[in-house]
């Protein structure tokens, strides 16, 4: 289980991180989105991983730590808010500049204009 | 008593919520109710910096619970002194952006206050995870105000500054839980005792921790790989919003101030001063390299923004020295240039609020109106921001260079500062010959004519600069026994052993 949930947060984080990295406000709302799932689910395991433990004292002989459970919790809430308020403005970013990159810049200019250029020189 | 400290959070708290539903209701009731509120947050740091300063710490613990279990709030000289800063930039801030800048926008005065409610709750806060929810609450007011009054020209750097906070705030919470799963709290006293005895593997991983943790308050603080967001995002926030963020980059540095002193001092073992070698080159660099972009500067708010980079080097130097002296010259230097930056944003948007379309640009116009008193204005925050006497940034600087005085430390912070601060003087006086002196002929559309209470706003953050050298006296006792009181952490982890409230009272 250790492995499994390791290999899964590295996943997460390193998709998240290359998806930053790409420059284009979409990936990078996707990324944001991983790198968050990946951290949440580290924090969690930051109490120790267990099976079949209730976080609740005198339930049962052996309880695991709530604490973790209590910043995951945090975390998704204010995790949900922020992807919520980047998503809003990376429409806004498009909306501004025609273009999703997150410099607003375009790298080459759109078919629409080739055409028209073409069109014009013929 | 010690209720009194729930009250710098509380009262912007009510005061937001009360903004964000009466949205609709005439503009001039929202402003009374807004400022009113600001008002009282400032009554209410000023109390608690009287308390503070008998050098006792007094703890709020939510529910009744013993430090170590339940969250604290922890007042003490350092925590009072960044409140009543906050509460002052913020008031005045508040007051230009009455002036106007707050129409467009019906939430701009709750997006304000819960801003002001986030710098407090951090300063407040006894605990690690919630220093991570403080720095959410803020950032979250502060990227709406950061977009507030519109224009295509805020959506980029508005982008940048989000996405790159939120990749801040997941390096926190990892730093966060690499921290937790060794030593099992997050009461920074407590974890103060903890980290004593780590060895081994645990070691490393705070290690690791503690380290990616100076990364999060160095993005936040906006040292030197880290800073390259600002400029244009602060360049390009409303005036009241961009004066108000001067006090943003202070959270991180209150932030490496609280945790590296009491958690990574000089008695956490093998941990102690952690990070600190790597800080102080990188101040001197950040220092150098926000001299290089004033130089180079095309507008007065950039110029400004650039001021802001100068001023988190100068004062992490210090601090990464470590010396109860370089501490208190620090902070009042902290004090010095939070006022100073703040003022020459408001200043800067009131010239380009005369010169027409050359806006703050640092190119010649026609003669603008109220020339005398702007540049008065420009000229005394100039002084007081690049650090010639008399004006408080000098003192701050003197204080600084007096606190190293030997060594390889002394030749790198001394050379830096002066040559920096001679070459602030030039970029300063370059900036402000240009925009005031040399005029072309010709006449301005519609220039608005100045209103009395933004002047007046803008003008008495540039005072304070004055006031600041006037009650030197006082404030450098204050920032003594500041200082004294942060490297005395025993004191500090004494409050794990406060009583608590009894039952039934």
């Amino acid at each position: 289980m250790e492995l499994m949930f390791a290999l899964v947060i590295g996943t997460l984080t390193a998709t998240g991180v290359y998806l930053l990295l790409r420059a284009r406000t979409f990936p990078v709302v996707v990324g944001l989105t991983l790198l968050s799932y990946g951290v949440n689910l580290f924090l969690f395991s930051t109490g120790r991983l267990v099976t079949g433990q209730q976080p609740i004292i005198g339930s049962a002989e052996h309880y695991t730590d709530p604490l973790p459970q209590a910043l995951v919790l945090t975390a998704i809430v204010i995790g949900f808010a922020m992807t919520a308020f980047v998503v809003v403005l990376s429409l806004r970013s498009l909306a501004d500049h025609d273009d999703d990159h997150v410099d607003g810049r375009r790298d080459e200019p759109p078919l629409r204009e080739i055409d028209e250029t073409e069109a014009n020189g013929q | 008593m010690n209720d009194w400290l729930l009250a710098p959070i509380l009262i912007p708290l009510l005061g937001a919520i009360v903004q964000a539903f009466m949205g609709y209701a005439p503009i001039s009731l929202r402003r009374t109710l807004a400022l009113a509120t600001t008002v009282l947050i400032l009554v209410s740091a000023i109390v608690l910096l009287i308390l503070a300063n008998d050098g006792s710490y007094r703890i709020y613990a939510f529910g009744n619970w013993q430090p170590p279990f339940g969250i604290v709030l922890v007042l003490d000289r350092l925590a009072a002194l960044m409140l009543v800063v906050t509460a002052v930039l913020g008031l005045l801030s508040h007051i230009y952006a009455v002036g106007g800048a707050d129409e467009g926008n019906r939430q701009f005065h709750g997006l304000f206050l819960f801003q002001l409610m986030g710098l407090n709750i951090a300063f407040l806060t006894g605990d690690l995870f919630n220093l991570f929810v403080a720095f959410e609450v803020l950032l979250i007011a502060s990227y709406g105000l950061l977009m507030h009054g519109g224009g295509t020209a805020r959506t980029v750097p508005g982008l940048h500054y989000v996405v790159l906070n939120l990749v801040g705030s997941a390096i926190f919470l990892i730093s966060v839980g690499m921290i937790y799963s060794v030593t099992g709290t997050l009461n920074m006293a407590d974890l103060a005792l903890a980290v004593r005895g780590l060895s081994g593997a645990d070691l490393e991983i705070v290690r690791a921790g503690g380290l990616m943790l100076l990364v999060v308050f160095g993005l936040k603080a906006a040292i030197l790989p880290l800073c390259f967001w600002l400029p244009k995002a602060y360049a390009k926030a409303t005036a009241p919003v961009a004066a108000l963020f001067a006090v943003m980059t202070k959270v991180g540095t209150y932030a490496i101030l609280r945790v590296y002193l009491l958690v990574f001092g000089d008695n956490a073992g093998p941990l102690a001063n952690l990070g600190m070698d790597w800080l102080f080159p990188l101040a001197l660099i950040t220092l150098a390299m926000g001299v290089i972009g004033a130089l180079g500067a095309g507008s007065l708010k950039n110029l400004v923004a650039w001021q802001v980079i100068i001023s988190v080097g100068t004062l992490l130097a210090p601090v990464a020295l470590g010396s109860e002296a370089g501490l208190s010259a620090a902070l009042f230097y902290l004090l010095s240039t939070t006022f100073t930056v703040g003022g020459l944003f408001l200043v800067s948007d009131l010239v380009s609020s005369q010169r027409g379309s050359a806006a703050d640009r640092i190119i010649t116009a026609p003669k603008m109106r109220n020339r005398t008193f702007l540049s008065v204005l420009f000229l005394v925050g100039a002084v007081a921001a690049a650090g010639i006497p008399p004006l408080s940034g000098f003192f701050g600087k003197i204080l600084i260079l007096q606190s190293v005085q030997s060594g390889a430390e002394m030749g790198w912070l001394w050379s830096v500062l002066l040559i920096g601060s001679f070459l602030t003087v030039i970029a300063y006086s370059r900036a402000g010959s240009i925009v005031f002196w040399r005029t072309v002929d010709g006449h301005l559309e519609r220039p608005a004519r100045l209103n009395g209470r933004v002047s007046a706003s803008a003008g008495a953050l540039i005072a304070l600069t004055v006031t600041l050298v006037v009650l030197a006296g006082p404030i450098t006792r204050y920032t003594d026994a500041t200082a004294a009181q942060l490297h005395n952490t025993a004191a500090y982890t004494a409050i794990l052993q406060i009583p608590m409230v009894a039952e039934g009272n």
